[in-house]
């Protein structure tokens, strides 16, 4: 179908598209930072009329300063953006729910979507790199980059002692979270995520599971970042937690071995018939098909699967939500007609292609 | 009230979840909110920030008697912020109230981040000051190690140094 694949082209982002260092556990790696102006009510305490001065002076930061490294930036109110679109940008992970409520008072600031550069959301300013693979060094880079080229501009809120001040005091210091998605079946499968998971709260890190509620991950995707954000500099914090997923990842290559020795064609049966499912079924609702996907892509990256390409996995994570769905199907659909329309996409776009 | 996941211990921490721009509130006690946030999700997009300070204040405020010996009525001048606002709330109103508040957030700052001195990155503009003091630290710390190893020369070229540092700052 080439012709979901152009759409689906024009709202893919970089993130989903690279590959790079342990790219098949790694799914993403991010940094964000959040900055606020000197003598400035914060969001929540803001009016209409002087969230819309932040906006301005945010807005000719990017223009005169950002745009000399970054020459793809654009700042772009809200409330001009239509409502799937805004959808769509929440799906890939480019602004947040919260950006999303404030939808009057706030704005984006975007590249080819690797940078994002939130105004009013909690903060007057949540800089945003988002990279495939494990690239934290590299997202800190850019994400110090564009704050760098911002501060040019703008005055920034600086406490001698506390650092960079944040409405909220948990984030008050370095500002910064830096976190990374990871997929992790082998230590799903094998029971062992809880003990390494729960272990991470020594090395000062939290674990999310992705996607749900409750205490079960969907499609095995964790994030972790670290708690806190002050007491340690922010090369600390990006080696601190590169280094940990360094381990997770070992962990979960060994766990993968134990599945493939002790289960063998057990293991082998399992991933087909999630594949199987994927390439026939006729209703999908989000859960499942991210269940499903996992196994897949697992089947494809321990090279039981072969002819697909790992990346359509992560693509098809995205894709699948509501607003891409219907963006790519072209039409508005009630949470039913989407489950119909998920299976098609995911049986379109999960074939065999050189098989 | 009780917490909602164990129904035994009183609830102190309230989170709230938003996933798919769907907002639900948990009210828990500390064991269950602790365990919740190691072992699963905030939700999909998670907070940036959690709103579990309210049991922070609570320890901070107790160890050191906060709550008495500073009146609620302490007003931030910049964007009209009250303490007592910002306990409720758990967000602070601008940039000033670091400076305003800065005695009652030293402890609550404290109790989250294990630490209350900012270590990372300094702005270029406004930063200057510090930029100078840092550089004054790391010289000292170098003076020493020379004096250490008797390089008694180089370390009077630091001393002079960090004494031409010194005379810049205000
Ligand atoms: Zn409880
Ligand atoms: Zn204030």
């Amino acid at each position: 179908m080439v012709a979901y694949k152009d759409i689906i082209k024009r709202i893919r982002s970089r993130w989903m598209e690279g590959s790079g260092a342990q790219a098949d556990i790694v799914i993403s790696s991010r940094v964000r930072l959040a900055r606020n102006l000197q003598g400035i009510p914060f969001p929540h305490l803001a009016d209409k009329q002087t969230a819309q001065e932040v906006i301005n002076k945010v807005k000719e930061a990017i223009d005169t300063s950002v745009k000399k490294e970054f020459p793809t930036i654009q700042l772009t109110a809200l409330s001009e953006i239509d409502r799937l679109q805004k959808q769509i940008l929440f799906e890939k992970h480019l602004i947040s729910s919260q950006l999303l409520e404030q939808d009057e008072k706030a704005a984006v600031a975007l590249d080819e979507e690797e940078i994002s550069v939130m105004v009013n959301e909690e903060d007057h300013l949540r800089i945003q790199c988002l990279l495939p693979a494990l690239q934290l060094h590299e997202a800190w880079r850019k994400a110090d980059m564009v704050d760098n080229s911002l501060e040019r501009k703008l005055d920034y809120g600086f406490n001698e002692q506390f650092g960079y001040v944040t409405a909220c005091p948990t984030n008050v210091g370095t500002g910064m979270r830096a976190s990374v998605m990871l997929h992790l079946p082998g230590l799903v499968m094998t029971k062992r995520a809880g003990n390494v998971l729960s272990a991470l709260s020594k090395f000062g890190l939290v674990v999310r599971g992705l996607y749900g509620e409750g205490t079960e991950a969907l499609g095995n995707l964790f994030q972790v970042s670290n708690q806190i954000t002050m007491g340690r500099n922010e090369e600390e914090i990006i080696n601190n937690l590169s280094n940990v997923t360094q381990k997770i990842v070992d962990q979960e290559r060994e766990a993968r071995q134990v599945l493939k020795k002790e289960l063998g064609t057990q293991l082998e049966d399992k991933l087909w018939r999630a594949y199987g499912t994927l390439r026939y079924a006729r209703i999908m609702d989000t859960q499942q098909a991210l269940s499903l996907l996992s196994q897949v892509r697992l089947g494809v990256d321990m090279k039981i699967i072969k002819g697909i390409d790992p990346r359509i996995m992560t693509e098809l994570m995205i894709m699948i939500q509501p607003g891409c769905l219907q963006y790519i199907m072209g039409q508005e659909m009630n949470p039913n007609m989407r489950d119909v329309y998920r299976a098609h996409l995911l049986r379109e776009r999960i074939k065999i292609e050189n098989a | 009230m009780y917490c909602q996941q164990c129904n035994q211990r009183p609830a102190t921490v309230y989170i709230t979840k938003i996933i798919n721009g769907e907002k639900s509130e948990m009210h828990l006690c500390q064991e269950c909110a602790t365990k919740m946030q190691e072992t699963s999700g905030f939700g999909w997009d998670p907070h940036f920030s959690m709103n579990l300070l309210s049991s922070f204040f609570e320890e901070a405020e107790s160890a050191l008697n906060l709550a008495r010996n500073f009146p609620k009525t302490d007003r931030c001048e910049t964007c009209g912020l009250t303490y007592s606002s910002f306990r409720q709330s758990g967000k602070l109103g601008c940039s000033d109230c670091y400076n305003t508040f800065m005695a009652q957030l030293s402890p609550v700052i404290r109790q989250i981040h294990g630490s209350e001195k900012h270590t990372g990155k300094i702005p270029e503009r406004g930063g200057e000051q510090l930029h100078i003091k840092k550089k004054i630290e790391q010289l000292k710390d170098k003076m020493q190690e020379m004096v250490q190893r008797e390089e008694f020369e180089k370390a009077a070229e630091v001393r002079d140094e960090i004494r031409r540092l010194e005379g810049k700052l205000k």
